[in-house]
C-alpha cells in the first residue's frame, strides 16, 4: 500500500510536469517570435558630449529687453505657459539680480554695472544634482550619455521634493492646467500637465538633432554651449581666457553654468 | 424540510438577478470598432506602419514605452525596424504624422476597450492642425 501510494505521487508529479512544460515552452518559443530585432539609435547629426555645459556672457546684457528674446525663444520652444500669479508661475529660464543669483558673492558696496545687470538663471545641470537625489521615483535624472539633468515627465508624481532640493529654484510646478495659458503652442514638441514639475532641459530635443539650444541661439553668440570635459571646446577655452563664477559653488553641486561678469 | 419551495425559490431569483448582467446585455455585444486610415497613413512608407499591423494592434503601447525609455533616457531618438528602416520615435511627431486623425483611429479602439491611456494631456493630439 505505502508503495503504490508513492508510485502514484510520483508518476502524478511527473505528468504534471509534463502537461505544464510544454505550453510554458511554447509562450517562451512565441514570446521570442513577437519581438523581433529592432535597433534603438542616435541620429546621425546628434550633437554628442561628456557634459553639455554653459558660459553665459553677462557683459552684454544690460537691461531686461536684452534677456526678453532669450526667454522667449525658449518658451516659446518648450511650450511654457506663462501665468501671471506669481505663485503658479512656470519658468525655464529666467531674470535673476546679482545679489540673488550670487548671494554669496554679492558686495556691500557693489559695482553699478552687476549691481543692475540683468543676469540669466537656469538649471544649472549640476554634475551632482541633489534634486535627482531626493526623487523618489527617478523621474528626473542625470544622463549619463550627455549629464544633462533631465525629467520624465511621465514618471513624475508631483511630490516637489525637487523643488525643496534644488539651491537655484530651477523647477516649477504645474499648479493648473497649463495649456489654456500657452499662447503660442509648439506643435512638435509636447506640454505638460497639471501636477508635474518642469525646468529647462538643456535642450536636449535640439541636440538629438544637431541644434544648439534656443537661448544660445537666441542670444547673439553672448551665451556659449559646449562640452565641458573637452578640453579643446569653446566653452573651455573661454573658461580659460576669463574669471567666471558659478551660482552657490560652495554647496558642492558643481554647476555646469558659468557667468563672464 | 417545510422551507423547501421557499427555498428553491429564492435561490433561483438569487441566481438570476445574479447573472443579471449576462442576460441582460445578451447578444447586444457591442461591434469591434472599425478603424479609418487616412490618406497619407495608406500611402506613406508603402502603407506599413513601423512594425507588422497585428504587432501594433496588440503591443503598440509596450513599443511606445520603449519608444519613451530610449528617447528619454538613452537619448537614442532613431528607431529600426525589422526591415532596417528608420524612424523617429516621436508619438506627436511620427505616429500622428500619419494617424492624423485621433478621433477616428486612437479613440474609436481605446472606447470600446474602456482603456483612458492620458497621452493626450501632453503630447499634441493634432500636430498638423493649423489654428
Amino acid at each position: 500500500m505505502e508503495d503504490s501510494r508513492r508510485r502514484f505521487l510520483m508518476l502524478a508529479g511527473i505528468s504534471a510536469v509534463g502537461l505544464t512544460a510544454k505550453p510554458v515552452l511554447d509562450a517562451f518559443a512565441a514570446e521570442q517570435k513577437q519581438h523581433p530585432t529592432i535597433g534603438l539609435k542616435k541620429a546621425k547629426d546628434a550633437l554628442t558630449a561628456k557634459q553639455w555645459g554653459m558660459v553665459i556672457d553677462t557683459r552684454n546684457f544690460h537691461s531686461a529687453d536684452d534677456l526678453e528674446p532669450i526667454i522667449e525663444a525658449c518658451h516659446k520652444t518648450h511650450n511654457v505657459p506663462s501665468i501671471e500669479n506669481e505663485h503658479h508661475e512656470v519658468k525655464w529660464i529666467w531674470e535673476e539680480h546679482f545679489h540673488n543669483a550670487f548671494p554669496g558673492l554679492a558686495q556691500k558696496y557693489q559695482d553699478e554695472r552687476t549691481e543692475h545687470a540683468p543676469f540669466l538663471a537656469l538649471c544649472n545641470h549640476c554634475e551632482n544634482p541633489p534634486c535627482c537625489r531626493v526623487c523618489p521615483t527617478k523621474a528626473t535624472f542625470k544622463r549619463e550619455s550627455d549629464g544633462i539633468v533631465l525629467m520624465d515627465f511621465h514618471r513624475c508624481i508631483g511630490c516637489r521634493f525637487c523643488m525643496a532640493a534644488c539651491p537655484y529654484g530651477s523647477r516649477s510646478f504645474n499648479f493648473r492646467d497649463p495649456r489654456p495659458f500657452i499662447e503660442e503652442t509648439n506643435k512638435s514638441f509636447p506640454t505638460r500637465m497639471k501636477g508635474v514639475v518642469e525646468k529647462c532641459n538643456f535642450c536636449a530635443e535640439r541636440l538629438a538633432v544637431g541644434k544648439l539650444p534656443a537661448c544660445a541661439e537666441a542670444s547673439d553668440g553672448a551665451i556659449v554651449f559646449g562640452d565641458l570635459y573637452d578640453p579643446a571646446s569653446e566653452v573651455r577655452e573661454l573658461l580659460r581666457t576669463n574669471y567666471t563664477i558659478r551660482r552657490k559653488q560652495g554647496l558642492g553641486t558643481e554647476p555646469a553654468v558659468y557667468y563672464i561678469v | 424540510m417545510s422551507d423547501k419551495k421557499l427555498i428553491i425559490a429564492g435561490v433561483v431569483i438569487f441566481v438570476a438577478l445574479i447573472a443579471f448582467p449576462f442576460w441582460f446585455n445578451m447578444g447586444k455585444a457591442a461591434p469591434a470598432p472599425e478603424l479609418k486610415l487616412t490618406e497619407h497613413a495608406k500611402t506613406a512608407n508603402d502603407g506599413k506602419c513601423v512594425m507588422p499591423v497585428d504587432y501594433m494592434k496588440a503591443e503598440h503601447m509596450q513599443l511606445l514605452d520603449v519608444w519613451r525609455h530610449s528617447v528619454v533616457r538613452n537619448a537614442e531618438r532613431t528607431f529600426v525596424n525589422t526591415s532596417g528602416k528608420e524612424f523617429n520615435m516621436s508619438l506627436s511627431n511620427t505616429c500622428l504624422d500619419c494617424h492624423s486623425n485621433k478621433a477616428d483611429f486612437c479613440d474609436r479602439c481605446h472606447n470600446y476597450a474602456s482603456v483612458r491611456p492620458y497621452c493626450w494631456d501632453c503630447h499634441i493630439d493634432n500636430p498638423k492642425e493649423t489654428e
